[in-house]
């Protein structure tokens, strides 16, 4: 079976590009340029230069040794919060910048959830010297405010999207028509492996090199790659490389909320159905009459309510499973880590340890886990949720 | 059952007025209280929105009216019971978003259009190949025409590929954007020129930035009619008789 992409856009019965046609000749003019600008030494060459002079690649794996002491198996953290920027998010936007430099480009556009794309997006046009404005949902400005500041201070305009949830499927609304608005000389660089054929697979490919590197840094394969997912593109790039070596087993972990028999909750895959959500096919949220549901995280780069349709694709064809963490589990988790390795973790990234207490764990077993980002933008969040001050 | 649309544009007539509005808005029951107002005002065809929660080729006015008709609790279905308790007379386009019509189930959505007088879909999210591979069939069998759109941006090939699958009339964008959002229609003339020397089997109507009878009169001149939506539905917007205000501003257009 084949986990990749088709030539169509499709893993499987999921992907494609259901675009209006106003999209059409950016998606058509992506559709056959990224893989032959991928591919190009200068691409390859520019590419792996940034990630290793200014985001810091390779990022180290390191064993947290009292981790493996509480849950009885050695577990491995994949240090992305270590990257330039504080996430993952920062490996797609070189990718893209580059694409989008190529490809003459003058005007970037980006959505964002927790801040953190909006801020590597930011980080890279202005290394790039590119206009850049990044959509946020209003609710999420409030909650990550000390993003939208790194935003600004880094050239950016930061534009509220005030329709919906107000939140990250309302500013990628909002992006895709400003894309629609500015068909010409504008790329709009999405921060997951979401939206139309060749987003999720060109997204993959520029994250992939998460799961490159762990095959490099490990002696011989893990038990276990474990990653949160929102719209899942660090967990595709911790997958990435592992996806046919069947005895790996991949494990997503998506928000809760407040419980999946709430109705406050971003449990795409444990909840969701088949449709149609910002152009691609997918499993998404929605009620009986297709109308999407206003999803709830307390993090909000998971507080979305589709999912990447290559998860919807290892979801069905039972290569990943898929796990969902509560707020109050996630905190617990973030609080864990902090303590144990001395490493606050991002919201996002908390998820993914909270399932540790949930696995079947052997003192053999080796855990990857993929410690997307570091939690300094959550410290308004902990320190109300947890009576910090 | 004979397809209105096809009827209406069998001889390519000129100046056709299409108007948009959302189902359900601004009160529930109002999607049939327009459609008769516009009949008596003697609009040529008449396009119903089917309101989404993420409506993203769409500007601020028709989100907007999405959003309440949504919240007046507007569906498909009651949508299909409004048409069937009132046939239309004039031929009639539902413009949707892919997925709620995935959700009704793409056959039965078909069906329902033929039996409540459906002529034609809008489903600015479907793309021509799926459109070809998965759907082409299912609307033949109904008998419903699919409208395509073009931009300033589609290239003429891609212009003479879309004229050779539609069986309706072809929407041409004025200018690339959302719904309703530019004020300006004299750059379209230059597009719509264009489309006009193509000479193309398939009437155009042109839409998105027309807003009163100068720009409608300007269309004209290259196309077989224009669309109205965002300006027709702030005009019902507010207003104490919206069959009036209907009325009248259709008479201020044509
Ligand atoms: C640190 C971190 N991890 C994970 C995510 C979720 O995104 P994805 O599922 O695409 O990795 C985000 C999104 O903002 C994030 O900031």
């Amino acid at each position: 079976m084949s986990y990749q992409v088709n030539e169509q856009g499709f893993y499987g019965e999921f992907g494609g590009a259901f675009i209006p046609e106003l999209l059409y000749p950016n998606i058509e003019e992506l559709q056959e340029n990224y893989l032959a600008i991928e591919k190009s030494p200068e691409f390859q060459e520019e590419f792996h230069q940034l990630l290793k002079d200014y985001v810091g690649r390779p990022t180290p794996l390191f064993l947290a040794k009292r981790l493996s002491e509480k849950y009885g198996a050695q577990i491995w953290l994949k240090r992305e919060d270590l990257c330039h920027t504080g996430a993952h998010k920062v490996n797609n936007t070189i990718g893209q910048i580059l694409l989008a430099e190529k490809l003459g480009k003058k005007r970037i556009i980006a959505e964002t959830g927790a801040g953190q794309h909006g801020v590597a997006t930011a980080t890279v046009c202005a290394l790039k010297g590119l206009e850049c404005i990044v959509y946020m949902g209003e609710k999420d400005i409030e909650r990550q405010a000390p993003n939208v500041a790194r935003m600004k201070m880094l050239g950016a305009t930061v534009r509220p999207a005030t329709s919906g949830s107000k939140t990250l499927k309302d500013a990628t609304n909002e992006a895709m028509r400003d894309w629609i608005n500015n068909p010409e000389d504008t790329h709009y660089i999405i921060g997951s492996v979401v939206g139309p054929h060749p987003y999720p697979d060109m997204v993959a490919r520029y994250q992939s090199v998460i799961s490159e590197e762990i095959k490099k840094q490990m002696d011989g394969l893990p038990d276990y790659v474990i990653a949160c997912v929102g719209g899942g593109s660090n967990a595709m790039g911790a997958f990435y490389h592992f996806l046919d070596d069947k005895e790996v087993k991949l494990i997503g972990v998506e928000a809760a909320g407040l419980g999946v028999d709430t109705d406050k909750t971003a449990a795409t895959l444990t909840l969701g159905t088949p449709g149609v959500l910002h152009a691609s096919r997918s499993i998404m949220m929605q009620d009986k009459d297709g109308q999407v549901i206003e999803p709830h995280s307390i993090s909000a780069g998971l507080d979305y309510p589709g999912i990447g349709p290559a998860h919807a694709w290892l979801k069905v064809s039972d290569r990943a499973q898929y796990m969902a963490v509560t707020d109050a589990e996630a905190l617990e988790a973030a609080v864990e880590v902090s303590r144990l390795e001395g490493i606050i973790p991002a919201l996002e990234t908390a998820h993914a340890f909270s399932v540790l207490k949930d696995l079947d764990l052997k003192p053999t077993d080796r855990v990857v886990i993929n410690l997307s980002g570091r939690g300094d933008k959550d410290m308004n969040t902990y320190m109300e949720e947890l009576n910090l001050l | 059952m004979k397809n209105k649309l096809t009827e209406l544009l069998k001889n390519k007539p000129q100046n056709l007025l299409n108007i948009f509005y959302t189902a359900g808005y601004p009160q529930l029951e109002d999607t049939t209280t327009l459609l008769t107002a516009l009949e008596n005002a003697k609009v040529d065809l008449v396009e119903i929105g089917i309101p989404f929660s993420d409506p993203l080729a769409d500007g601020p006015t028709i989100q907007e009216s999405s959003k309440i008709a949504l919240e007046n609790g507007m569906s498909i279905e009651k949508l299909f019971s409004q048409l069937e308790n009132n046939t239309p007379k004039v031929p009639v386009l539902l413009m949707g978003y892919l997925n709620p019509v995935m959700q009704y189930g793409l056959e039965a959505f078909c069906k329902r259009c033929q039996e409540v007088g459906v002529d034609g879909l809008i489903v600015p999210d479907l793309p021509m190949y799926i459109y070809q591979t998965e759907f082409k069939e299912v609307f033949e069998k109904y008998n419903i025409s699919n409208i395509f759109l073009v931009t300033p941006q589609t290239s003429e090939k891609r212009i003479r590929e879309i004229d050779d699958n539609s069986n309706g009339f072809i929407y041409a964008v004025s200018s690339a954007s959302t719904t309703g959002s530019k004020t300006d229609f004299s750059a379209a003339a230059d597009y719509l020129g264009k489309l006009k020397d193509m000479e193309l089997k398939t009437p155009i109507l042109t839409g998105f930035n027309i807003k009163n009878q100068q720009n409608f009169n300007d269309a004209c001149k290259y196309v077989n009619g224009a669309i109205i939506g965002s300006e027709f539905i702030r005009q019902i917007t507010d207003v104490e008789d919206i069959s009036k205000a209907a009325t009248n501003f259709v008479a201020s257009i044509k």
